[in-house]
């Protein structure tokens, strides 16, 4: 445990002491604020335009969380893979993964300690996002365990994309081949759904099973489906596990 | 202390180490000689547990390694070529770091970390930001994370390599501080090195272990012929026939005159005697010839030239190898 914690705690600190964490927290809060006011702009813009006709307030859920969090988890896709791009390839490139791996610490433990490390950034712009939706819950009205869920569909995508991102990133030691092969790929998966736009095949089926939009729509719409669960967690465990395989083999 | 059985690792069809046995004892300065590519390297990450052996077996402190990688590890310290460090962190934060990494008990960890800095001369860097410290304080902090646990195993790669000469005596007196309480191994290519520092050597070419004795020993086994260097004022030709006809002299050379002497520089003459020390035998015909003797020493063969003959000589496996290439 302790070598967990170890890690853990030293990628934060490199996180914070070389710019990384505050460049994507800054951007996350200019870009996803830039969102939230938009969209909301909008929604009352129609809620009032609505309310002329007798209709009231649109559903705060389908009409704004719904869209505002699509538009969050872009912006995850954009900015994530600054946080996974250097984790193996600047331990492969400076060295220092021989003193990883001539220490006591199993590599399940320096993987996880990297994977957390990251997360704790995720958590924080979650913070940032949630800040901007407290406006929301004191004015409006939306179904609370909807908005829990479509966070819990947020941070589980957050996550996959990190254990993916730490995969590629232990595949080579030039972090930026891996920051643009992650982004790549999350991108692929982002629009891997299209698919079923144009055909209704099985392999338009495929993939539209493999994107990230599909699985992640049903959590902002407030449904935990199984299928969804599934596939995320696989995403998140076959990437770590693959990771920790990829160090015993590295050299 | 350490252990090395049948350690073997190729890669594809090429064998980088092959069939390595030998033992280091506990307060004992062992230095791993080679010529680059001889697989030193390998070898010690093989022995940290960095790369996995293809064939054999690493026994540290009674642990064998392949079984309890975690507990062997913990026994070891280790500098890598490159020192790994964090050139983000700051001196103290990196080796707060490493102690939790090699598992110091919290309450440890600063006493331990003030006496790495103190033996490797950090104290006054500990709060500089790595990334900004010269190449030799960079090194020093190398040393310091491989001490940190006080391992009784400590393997260091090159530990001079890339440092200024005050540096490279700074860091052996170091190393050889060390030796009382930990087992050192350490690889080198300077021969100096591995003369001045080490108790014992091992010659490794090719991946295979060539000869392994101490400096003193190893010099003295290949010490042929007794050579002896003399320095005469006189007439170098007469010299040299008079020299010649001492009984028990096998053969007398002109050595080649040191660069930028004068014209009248005493003759410089190397004899080799046939067995027996003539050197008494020698003096009294210089004298009797009314010459004067300025200088009269053994040659020693240098730890270089038995380097080279080590490593130059073909291996046993040669001429298989050739045939088989031919085929």
């Amino acid at each position: 445990m302790s070598g967990l914690w170890a890690m853990i705690r030293k990628e934060w600190k490199i996180y914070f002491v070389t710019p990384a964490a505050y460049v994507v927290l800054a951007l996350f809060a200019l870009i996803s604020g830039f969102f939230f006011y938009s969209m909301l702009a909008v929604y009352v813009m129609q809620s009032l335009s609505g309310g002329e006709f007798g209709g009231g307030a649109l559903n705060v859920n389908t009409q704004l969380i719904q869209p505002l969090f699509f538009d969050l988890g872009i912006t995850l896709l954009f900015l994530l893979p600054m946080l996974t791009m250097r984790l193996y390839a600047e331990e492969f490139r400076s060295g220092t993964m021989e003193l990883l791996k001539t220490s006591p610490i199993h590599r399940m433990q320096v993987v996880l300690g990297k994977f957390f490390a990251a997360f704790g950034i995720v958590l924080l712009l979650l913070l940032i996002a949630f800040a901007y939706l407290t406006v929301v819950l004191h004015y409006g009205k939306p179904d609370l365990s909807a908005l829990a869920v479509a966070f819990l569909g947020l941070a589980l995508m957050a996550a996959a994309f990190l254990a993916l991102g730490i995969l590629i990133s232990s595949f080579t030691r030039n972090q930026i081949v891996a920051g643009v092969v992650t982004f790549s790929l999350f991108l692929l998966l982002w629009v891997a759904g299209w698919t079923t736009a144009y055909s209704s095949g099985t392999i338009a089926g495929f993939f539209s099973y493999l994107s990230i939009t599909t699985h992640f729509q049903n959590f902002t719409l407030g449904l935990i489906d199984l299928k969804d669960l599934v596939y995320f967690l696989s995403l998140i465990v076959g990437g770590l596990f693959l990771t920790a395989r990829r160090m015993e083999l590295a050299e | 202390m350490l252990e090395v059985q049948h350690l073997s690792k190729s890669y594809g069809p090429f064998p980088a180490v092959s069939d390595l046995n030998f033992n280091a004892q506990k307060g004992e300065i062992l230095g791993f000689l080679g010529p680059n590519g001889a697989g030193k390297t390998t070898t010690m990450r093989m022995i940290t547990g960095y790369l996995p052996p293809s064939e054999g077996r690493v026994t540290v402190d009674g642990i064998v390694l392949q079984d309890q990688p975690l507990e062997a590890k913990r026994r070891t310290g280790y500098l890598p070529e490159l020192p790994p460090v964090y050139p983000e962190l700051t001196v103290e934060d990196y080796l707060r770091f490493v102690a939790r990494l090699k598992r110091i008990p919290a309450r440890e960890q600063a006493a331990k970390i003030d006496r790495a800095c103190q033996r490797c001369a950090l104290t006054d860097v500990r709060h500089r930001i790595i990334g900004r410290l010269s190449k030799g304080y960079r090194q020093r902090v190398g040393i310091a994370q491989a001490i940190l646990s006080e391992p009784p195993l400590l393997i260091l790669d090159e530990p001079t390599a890339g440092l200024d000469p005050r540096q490279i005596i700074e860091t052996r007196e170091l190393i050889r501080g060390l030796a009382g309480e930990h087992t050192v191994i350490l690889s080198t290519h300077i021969l100096s090195e591995a003369a001045s520092t080490c108790d014992r050597v091992l010659i490794i070419r090719r991946g295979r272990l060539v000869a392994a004795d101490t400096p003193a020993n190893l010099t003295h086994r290949l010490k042929k012929t007794d050579t002896l260097l003399l320095e005469i004022r006189g007439p170098a030709e007469a010299a040299r026939a008079a020299l010649a006809a001492v009984p028990g002299v096998a053969r007398v050379e002109l050595a080649p005159a040191l660069p930028g002497a004068a014209d009248d520089a005493p003759a410089r003459l190397t004899v080799e005697s046939q067995g027996g020390d003539i050197r008494e035998a020698l003096a009294r015909a210089v004298i009797s010839a009314g010459w004067g003797l300025l200088e009269l020493k053994p040659v020693e063969v240098s730890l270089e030239e038995i380097f080279l003959s080590l490593t130059d000589e073909p291996a046993a496996a040669e001429p298989a190898e050739a045939a088989a290439a031919a085929q």
